[in-house]
């Protein structure tokens, strides 16, 4: 191992930049002449939209233009495109209505475009704002899905059949029932998965740039996926090909899958920029991100599981409703379906599964992905349920799931589900947890707490998820319009220094060090020798950007297969310096040998000679030392784990603290520990933050009532504990690292742990199920039988 | 935010005289509530008259049984001030759990009395321990002083000079902070005074308010055990995503009964 | 418009600003100093903090013209040169930072509390990060860096 290879908890490259606020994020950027946009937003629910009188608003001080969805008509502007279509359970097509990119005709939720202001301030463009005079009646509005489903309900989109977006299931309904038949008992249950909001801590922000010398644009935004916003919107939007066409995500304050979406604003600004000449920058107020970023989660389900009388899980059949909100973001029709029902085997050995999925549209912010997409609202689904089936068998939490788990000597395990596991060991991860959570030590714990007046409860959960979604082919067939395959170029200098080009994307996840160990342990180069490069279309041949946890399982994957073929062509450089024959040339340690001889070469050297080909063999051999991979995997990669966690509730305030918190993840090969850890810290502190304190909240008329960080309850450093985090893996089969992923394993396994414990701590109060966020006020309720409170 | 003009008078009659030239002027303390409210347009004032550079307005006394603290001190300085933790170790207390520490760093308590937000800390301790309130042109008595929400006795244009909190025998502040704005969803503060046993209550109401019951109660014979199993009305109390009214009245029984256990 | 003057990281700045400009405003848009962010619009995030006259604020929540005659130090004033503050190498050690957006805040406040306390529990470090929302980490290690950081800064003494 290189002494900064795999496997070394290196420092990370990035952090110089960031600590001494070098960093270049989009809103940091000034361009020469830059105007500033506001968006006009509706803060109806739904409402029709007449004329948009702008004269007013054009004679304000420093305003250089107003555009309304009328002008982008007049550009034939196409509306924002859907990534991925589901189809009805009939085989029919998912309602997919147009999404313009400013409202034309009606508005569909609080804070749906209406339309820009341009000025030479921002505060100019929002002074300019008030005066714009908005034909606007307002219409009845539907917030909640099962109101939304009623006869009568207001309709988001005519068109379809009412509010549902598509109407899709998957798995063996028959063999469901005849388990259901067969059943000993039925665990039940109906659960809430509440909305939330991603909140990266840097806003979403956007810089459009079009050059009248070249005619090329330049869009700079907060994107998780730079080529995939260029090709949206180029082919779809803005009819710009993408050789006129860049796209620039630079640093990046966090994403979550909130900025994997291409934006309204980010088409608004590249053409306007053209329009008005003048470089055009916006940049969201948190409030407005509230309002404008797609929204995570938000599901209604009605789920039972049929076990035997040993407790064997027979068969699980799931019911949910899906909330897409007023439009379908990009992947939007992904998660409830391909993301979520395909998870639904979890650890355990279930051999029917039937899950049946509605979209409903709403008149609420659009709702896509949010860190684990679909996997977490699997997993607090089952392991909600797991529990609730352990309590109706009179069984231990621990051993009912032992008796389930999928054996370690059963893979490659298909599920009914759809998914292939590739490898895992469940038994070993829930082994660690207990061992690291001093499970056994626990009712000491809680009769201590018991003393101190606090109710004490232990809760576990244990999950599988897939990551890196792939491969195309198959994810094709399954309705996405897009490949999901990764690519990396890497350049190797005359000076034996090197870059790596990858399409992924990094916005905290210390790619620039990650993928430069990678390199380093291949080609013995040292660290400071290697700059990773992302985010700009213009350098970067291609790629799909980084969700998913995909960044390492696909994009890692296509830098080894890109440093495969570097060493693969220096070594014919070797063989021919050294005048040996190429299969006699071994490389290690950066040095490249004869084998049997001393001869030998530094990696320097052959990266010299490829660029100063003197005596090159011309047509055996190119010049240059060059490559670039594409890698398409062969399946997903299946991290799974278990987490624990305890809390303690203050029964007279309903205050829950979450006290000791341990994650045994297997997240396949580590490449950096410390990074691992740190994924694994940030994602169950948003768990955690799901579980006890986040919640989107909609009043009947779609007006958003947690619409900034007075309400919003984002989980601050004392809400939470330090954590206990370990590893247990096994590799992955599929892929050259072995690697999974790690990015999400820690916001999937900790909801149910949390509220897991929460209902084990309150078990004397007959609690079943609580629904997230268990806030102090729900719980209270429960404790002190206040039902209206409880629900809320 | 709108624009405004922008004055930095050095003196309290300065200000005034700013503050009367123009109806339309706000007085800005530490601003950390009025520059949010300004920032989301809510508030359109012509002007700000910064009193920052009123020197008059800034410092801590105690002595003849009170302690007095100029208005445009900071939570900061009342918090780390020797003096006042020991005598109203009660009110550093309070003012150490205001906001945060930038928050703590900038905002005063002439501010935060004068702005009379349901969920400030200040006004509880006002209430509670019979503060008087001095302004430019007179002494009002904190039971006068908070009206409803938002709203005091100050007349346009008057300012606060100082609050004087009389040292009370026991004291003691409890909050329950909303949770993700961390104002006061309850906050009580008890006292055992020259004026008696009081308690007031921020948070809970569209303004502070006195807890009667509570007050009796603990007037004839202070201890946890008076307030114990004594129950607060929830008949007008605010209600919101976070708390309901009921709760809100039930966190007034905890935070009472805890404040007083930890007043002594 | 007011024109106001002040020490930034040291410098002698001036600049002609609207009543309505907040410092932030001032040193990311006129200044160009954009370490300092902005995250969110209720003063709670942090990501904007810096020192004034040696106490950490809210740069969102202060006027330029308040900040008049002021001492500012900025997330680009600590380092000298390559060489980091014991406050930042703590955070670049333990791994305190992600995606880095509210890494100023957070380090601009951390170093106040360690001229107060050389040696923060985990729970004083949690309690004084309370202005400071960090939505990669989950706090751990920046709690660690904290720690850390505030024991270098005392030892460089």
């Amino acid at each position: 191992m290189a002494v900064d290879g795999i496997g070394a908890a290196v420092k990370r490259k990035e952090d110089f930049r960031f600590l001494t606020g070098r960093g270049n994020y989009t809103d940091d950027l000034a361009r020469p002449g830059q105007a500033h946009a506001y968006v006009v937003r509706s803060q109806a629910a739904h409402a029709t939209l007449g004329k948009i009188g702008t004269a007013k608003a054009l004679k304000a001080p420093g305003v250089v233009a107003v555009f309304t969805g009328a002008d982008l008509a007049a550009d034939n502007i196409g509306g924002l495109p859907c990534g991925w279509g589901i189809k009805n359970k009939d085989g029919s097509a998912m309602h997919e209505p147009a999404h313009p990119v400013l409202a034309v005709g009606k508005v569909r939720h609080v804070g749906d475009p209406i339309a820009v202001v341009i000025a030479e301030t921002l505060a100019q463009a929002k002074d300019a704002a008030e005066l714009l005079d908005i034909d606007m009646k307002e219409l009845p509005a539907v917030a909640n899905m099962r109101e939304a489903l009623k006869p009568g309900a207001p309709v988001v989109h005519d068109g379809g059949s009412g509010n549902v977006c598509f109407d899709w299931h998957l798995g063996d309904a028959d063999a469901v029932a005849a388990a259901f038949k067969k059943a000993h008992k039925v665990a039940k249950i109906d659960l809430v998965n509440n909305r939330l909001v991603a909140n990266a801590m840097e806003p979403r922000a956007a810089v459009g740039e079009f050059d009248r010398a070249t005619g090329e644009y330049t869009l700079y935004t907060t994107s998780q996926n730079p080529h995939v916003i260029r090709l949206l919107m180029g082919a779809f939007v803005l009819h710009i090909p993408e050789s006129r066409l860049r796209v620039f995500a630079p640093d990046v304050g966090g994403g979550f899958g909130s900025k994997i979406y291409h934006y309204a604003e980010e088409a608004i600004v590249t053409w306007a920029s053209a329009k008005v000449g003048r470089p055009v920058k916006w940049t969201a107020e948190r409030s407005e991100s509230f309002l404008s970023d797609a929204h995570g989660r938000d599901h209604v389900t009605h789920a039972e599981l049929a076990l035997d009388k040993d407790g064997k899980f027979l068969a699980l059949k799931v019911d949910t409703l899906s909330n897409m909100g007023a439009y379908l973001s990009t992947f939007a029709p992904a998660i409830p379906t391909y993301l979520y029902a395909t998870l639904l085997a979890g650890v355990y050995t279930t051999p029917a599964i039937y899950a049946e999925v509605k979209a409903i549209f709403t008149n609420t912010v659009p709702v896509d992905a949010y860190r684990g997409a679909g996997r977490p609202e699997a997993a607090f689904l089952l392991e909600r349920l797991v529990d609730i089936a352990a309590a109706e068998m009179g069984m231990d939490r621990v051993e009912i799931r032992r008796r389930n788990f999928i054996p370690s000597n059963a893979f490659p395990y298909q599920t009914p589900v759809a998914l292939q596991y590739d490898s895992g060991d469940y038994n070993a991860t829930l082994e660690g947890a207990l061992k690291l959570a001093d499970y056994k030590g626990f009712e000491a714990r809680r009769a201590d707490a018991k003393k101190r007046g606090k109710l004490r409860g232990i809760g576990i959960s244990t999950y599988v998820e897939a990551c890196g979604i792939a491969p195309s082919n198959i994810a094709g067939a399954l309705g996405a319009r897009a490949g999901l395959y990764e690519c990396a170029n890497v350049r190797v200098h005359p000076t034996g220094s090197i870059t790596l080009f990858t399409g992924c994307h990094s916005h905290g996840q210390g790619h620039e060090t990650t993928y430069a160990q990678l390199i380093a342990e291949r080609l013995g180069v040292g660290l400071d020798q290697i700059e990773v490069s992302h985010g700009d279309t213009n350098k970067i041949p291609f790629g799909m950007g980084t969700y998913g946890s995909r960044s390492l399982a696909v994009g890692g994957t296509a830098v080894v297969k890109a440093l495969d073929k570097i060493v693969d062509k220096a070594k014919k450089i070797a063989a021919h310096l050294m005048e040996a024959a190429e299969a006699d040339i071994e490389f290690k340690d950066g040095k490249f040998t004869v084998a049997g001889t001393d001869k030998a070469k530094t990696f320097g050297e052959i990266a010299l000679t490829a660029y100063v080909p003197h005596n090159f063999p011309l047509d055996k051999l190119e010049p240059g030392l060059d490559e670039t991979a594409f890698y398409d995997p062969k399946n997903f990669t299946f991290p799974g784990g278990a987490h624990i966690c305890e809390v303690e509730i203050d029964p007279e305030t309903g205050v829950t603290k979450v006290v000791n918190f341990t994650a045994v993840d297997d997240v396949g090969r580590v490449i950096n520990p410390m990074i691992v850890e740190g994924q694994v810290h940030g994602g169950v502190a948003q768990g955690i933050g799901q579980a006890l304190y986040e919640n989107c909240v909609y009043d009947d008329n779609g007006q958003l009532r947690s619409g900034s960080y007075m309400d919003y309850q984002m989980p601050r450093a004392d809400d939470l504990p330090s954590f206990k985090v370990a590893t247990a893996i096994t590799l992955c089969t599929h892929n050259p690292l072995g690697v999974k992923g790690v990015g999400e394993v820690g916001a999937i396994g900790s909801p149910p742990a949390v509220i897991n414990a929460v209902v084990d701590a309150l078990k004397d109060h007959g609690v079943r199920h609580i629904d997230m966020p268990a806030s102090p006020q729900k719980i209270w309720g429960i404790i002190n039988g206040n039902r209206r409170m409880a629900a809320e | 935010m709108y624009e405004f003009a922008y004055h930095k008078p050095a003196s309290v009659a300065d200000a005034v005289k700013l503050l009367a030239a123009d109806g339309e002027a706000k007085a800005v303390a530490g601003g950390q509530t009025l520059i949010p409210t300004l920032k989301q347009r809510l508030a359109r004032p012509t002007a700000l008259v910064d009193l920052s550079a009123v020197r008059d307005l800034v410092g801590i006394t105690v002595g003849g049984g009170k302690v007095t603290i100029g208005a445009m001190t900071k939570h900061v300085d009342v918090a780390s001030s020797a003096d006042v933790k020991k005598a109203l170790p009660a009110l550093a207390a309070l003012a150490d759990g205001i906001g945060d520490p930038q928050v703590r760093n900038r905002g005063t308590i002439g501010g935060s009395i004068a702005n009379n937000d349901p969920a400030a800390d200040y006004p509880s301790a006002c209430l509670a321990l019979g503060a008087t309130i001095k302004t430019n042109t007179r002494e009002i008595a904190a039971d006068e002083f908070f009206k409803g929400m938002f709203e005091t006795a100050l007349k346009p244009g008057e300012l606060i000079v100082s609050v004087s909190f009389p040292v009370a025998e026991k004291a003691a502040y409890m909050k329950f902070a909303q949770p993700a704005s961390r104002y006061a969803l309850v906050g009580v503060f008890v006292a055992k005074g020259p004026a008696g046993a009081r308690v007031a209550v921020t948070g809970a109401g569209p303004s502070v308010f006195r807890w009667k019951e509570a007050e009796a109660a603990l007037g004839k014979s202070w201890g946890v055990a008076a307030v114990e199993n004594l129950k607060a009305s929830a008949s007008g109390l605010n209600s919101d995503i976070h708390a309901g009214a009921d709760y809100r009245a039930h966190l007034i029984g905890v935070m009472t009964k805890r404040a007083v256990a930890a007043a002594g | 418009m007011p024109k106001v003057s002040m020490t930034v990281n040291g410098k002698n700045v001036s600049a002609e600003v609207e009543g309505r400009t907040l410092l932030v405003q001032l040193l990311r848009e006129k200044l160009g100093m954009t370490g300092t962010h902005v995250g969110c619009d209720t003063s709670q995030c942090g990501a904007c903090v810096v020192h004034v006259d040696g106490k950490s604020v809210k740069s969102c929540t202060m006027l330029a013209v308040q900040a008049d005659g002021a001492k500012i130090t900025t997330i680009e004033g600590l380092a000298t040169g390559n060489d980091l503050h014991p406050m930042q190498a703590a955070f670049k050690e333990h791994h305190g930072l992600q995606c880095g957006f509210c890494t100023p805040g957070m380090v601009m406040s951390a170093v106040e509390l360690a001229k107060h306390n050389s040696n923060p529990s985990e729970h004083e470090v949690r309690e004084w990060l309370e202005g400071n929302i960090c939505r990669c980490t989950g706090y751990h290690n920046i709690v660690k860096a904290v720690q850390a950081g505030a024991k270098a800064m005392a030892a460089a003494k």
